[in-house]
C-alpha cells in the first residue's frame, strides 16, 4: 500500500468520495466559530478599530493564494516526472481557487489599506507581489483553457508552472529591490514569540485552519469534476470511433 | 547551427515582419507617450529611461509568435526535430536569430530615441548597456513563450498573457539599472542582477522551450 496507489484514479474516486464529507464538516466546524469569534467576540485594537477585524479573512486567504500556488508546483513536477492523471488534474481544480484567494486578499487588503494608509493601492512590494501572482494564476488558467488535448494541456501547463514558479520567485526579490513599502511584516512566523497579540492570534489560528480544510474539501470536488470531465471525453471519443 | 541562424535571420529579413516592424513600433510609443504626458522637458527627461524600456520590451513581444509558428505551419520544425541538433539548439538559435533581428536594432535605436524623450547625456549610454544586456534574456524567455503556444490557432494574445508576466523582472532590474544611471547613481546591483537573469535564462530555458515543443510536435 503506497500512496502513489491513489494515482490510479477509480482508486482516488473511491477514497475522496468517503473522505469529502468528513473534510467539510470540518472545514465548517472551524472556519464557522473561528470567523464568528474573530468578528465579534475580539476587542477593537488601538490604532486599527474595528477594521481590525478583516485580518480573519485577509491573512488566511493571502496565505492559502501562495501555498496553492506551492502546491500546484508540487503537482506538476509529479505528473512531469511519474506521470500521474489525478495529480495534474489537482494542480488545474487548485488554479482556480488559488486566484480566487489571491482576489480576496488583494480586495479585503484594499479595503483595510483605505482606513489604515489613506489609499486603496499602493505599489508596496506585499502588494505588487500579490499582483503578479494573479497574472502568473491567470496565465496558467488561460493555457489550460486555450489547449483541447488534455494531455497536452497537461505537459505544457506543467512546464509553465515549473518556470513560472522561478520568475514569479524572482519578481518576488526584484520587487522587494524595487520599492519599499508601507505593509507590516509577516504577521505569523516559526521564530517569533508573540507576532499579534494573544486575543487575536486564536481565532487567526482557527481561521487558517479553516481555510486549508476548506481549500481542500473545494479540491478535492474540483478534482473530482475534472476526473469525470477526462473520462467524459475519452468516452466522446470511444463513441465517435465505434461510429466511424 | 550556423546555417540555421543565417535561414532564419535571412526568412525574417525578407519577409519585412519583424525587422522594421518592430522598430517602427519602438517609435511610435516613443512618440505617443510625450502627447499622453505632456512635452515638460524635465517629466520626459526623469520618464524617459522607464518609458524607453517599456517600449523595447513591448516591440519585442510584437515579433515573437514568428519564432516558431511558420516552421511550425510548414512541417520545417518537424525535420529540425528529427535533425541531428539537439531541439535546446534549435531553440537556441531561434531565439538568438530573433535577438539579432530585433533586440540588438532596439538596443542600438535606443539611444537614439532618447532625444525624443530629452534624455540626458549619460542616460544613452546607460539605456544602451542596460538593454544590451537585457534583451537577450527577453528574446529568449520569449522563445519559451513561443514553444508553449505553438500549436494554436489564435495563440498570439494568449502568448502575451504567458510572457509579461515573465518579463516583470528583467523589466524591473533593467529599468531600475538605467533610471539609476541616468541620475548619476550606481546602477551595479540592478544591472549584476539583471545580467544573472540573462544568463540563467540561456542556461535553462533551452530546455523547458525544448520540452514544450516536443509535446506540441507529438
Amino acid at each position: 500500500m503506497s500512496l502513489w496507489e491513489f494515482a490510479n484514479p477509480v482508486k482516488f474516486m473511491a477514497l475522496s468520495g468517503k473522505v469529502l464529507p468528513w473534510v467539510i464538516g470540518l472545514a465548517a466546524l472551524t472556519l464557522i466559530p473561528g470567523l464568528i469569534w474573530g468578528f465579534f467576540f475580539t476587542p477593537e485594537a488601538t490604532n486599527f478599530g474595528n477594521s481590525v477585524k478583516i485580518i480573519y479573512i485577509h491573512v488566511p486567504s493571502a496565505m492559502m493564494a501562495i501555498n496553492i500556488w506551492v502546491m500546484m508546483l508540487v503537482t506538476s513536477l509529479i505528473w512531469i516526472v511519474r506521470r500521474h492523471h489525478v495529480s495534474v488534474r489537482a494542480a488545474k481544480a487548485a488554479a482556480l481557487i488559488g486566484v480566487t484567494m489571491t482576489v480576496i486578499a488583494l480586495i479585503t487588503g484594499a479595503i483595510w489599506g483605505e482606513p489604515m494608509w489613506g489609499t486603496y493601492w499602493a505599489w508596496d512590494p506585499r502588494l505588487t507581489s500579490f499582483l503578479i501572482l494573479f497574472l502568473f494564476y491567470l496565465g496558467y488558467m488561460a493555457l489550460w483553457a486555450a489547449i483541447e488535448n488534455p494531455d497536452t494541456a497537461a505537459d505544457l501547463t506543467s512546464v509553465l508552472c515549473i518556470v513560472g514558479s522561478v520568475f514569479a520567485l524572482l519578481s518576488r526579490y526584484a520587487v522587494n529591490f524595487w520599492n519599499q513599502g508601507l505593509h507590516q511584516g509577516a504577521s505569523l512566523s516559526m521564530d517569533r514569540e508573540e507576532h499579534v497579540a494573544n486575543v487575536y492570534y486564536l481565532p487567526l489560528l482557527l481561521c487558517i485552519a479553516g481555510f486549508i480544510l476548506l481549500f481542500v474539501a473545494l479540491v478535492l470536488i474540483r478534482t473530482r469534476t475534472e476526473l469525470r470531465l477526462v473520462r467524459l471525453h475519452r468516452l466522446e471519443i470511444r463513441e465517435r470511433m465505434k461510429d466511424a | 547551427m550556423i546555417a540555421l541562424l543565417v535561414r532564419d535571420m535571412r526568412l525574417a529579413m525578407r519577409a519585412g515582419g519583424g525587422f522594421g516592424l518592430g522598430l517602427a513600433f519602438f517609435l511610435i510609443v516613443s512618440t505617443l507617450v510625450p502627447f499622453g504626458v505632456g512635452p515638460e522637458a524635465a517629466i520626459l527627461s526623469r520618464i524617459a529611461p522607464g518609458i524607453l524600456w517599456v517600449g523595447a520590451l513591448l516591440a519585442c513581444l510584437l515579433s515573437l509568435d514568428r519564432i516558431f509558428q511558420l516552421d511550425f505551419e510548414d512541417g520545417s520544425l518537424d525535420l529540425l526535430a528529427t535533425a541531428p541538433i539537439p531541439m535546446e539548439g534549435t531553440v537556441a538559435i531561434k531565439a538568438l536569430a530573433h535577438w539579432l533581428v530585433t533586440g540588438l536594432p532596439l538596443t542600438l535605436a535606443a539611444p537614439a530615441f532618447g532625444a525624443l524623450m530629452n534624455l540626458q547625456s549619460p542616460g544613452h549610454y546607460w539605456i544602451f548597456i542596460t538593454l544590451l544586456i537585457g534583451t537577450p534574456a527577453l528574446s529568449m524567455i520569449g522563445a519559451f513563450g513561443a514553444a508553449l503556444t505553438v500549436g494554436l490557432k489564435r495563440g498570439g494574445l494568449l502568448l502575451s498573457l504567458l510572457v509579461l508576466p515573465l518579463y516583470i523582472p528583467t523589466l524591473i532590474f533593467g529599468a531600475e539599472a538605467a533610471t539609476r544611471g541616468t541620475a548619476g547613481l550606481s546602477a551595479l546591483t540592478p544591472l549584476l542582477m539583471m545580467a544573472g537573469i540573462t544568463a540563467g535564462s540561456i542556461a535553462l530555458l533551452p530546455f523547458a522551450a525544448a520540452a514544450a515543443l516536443r509535446v506540441n510536435l507529438r
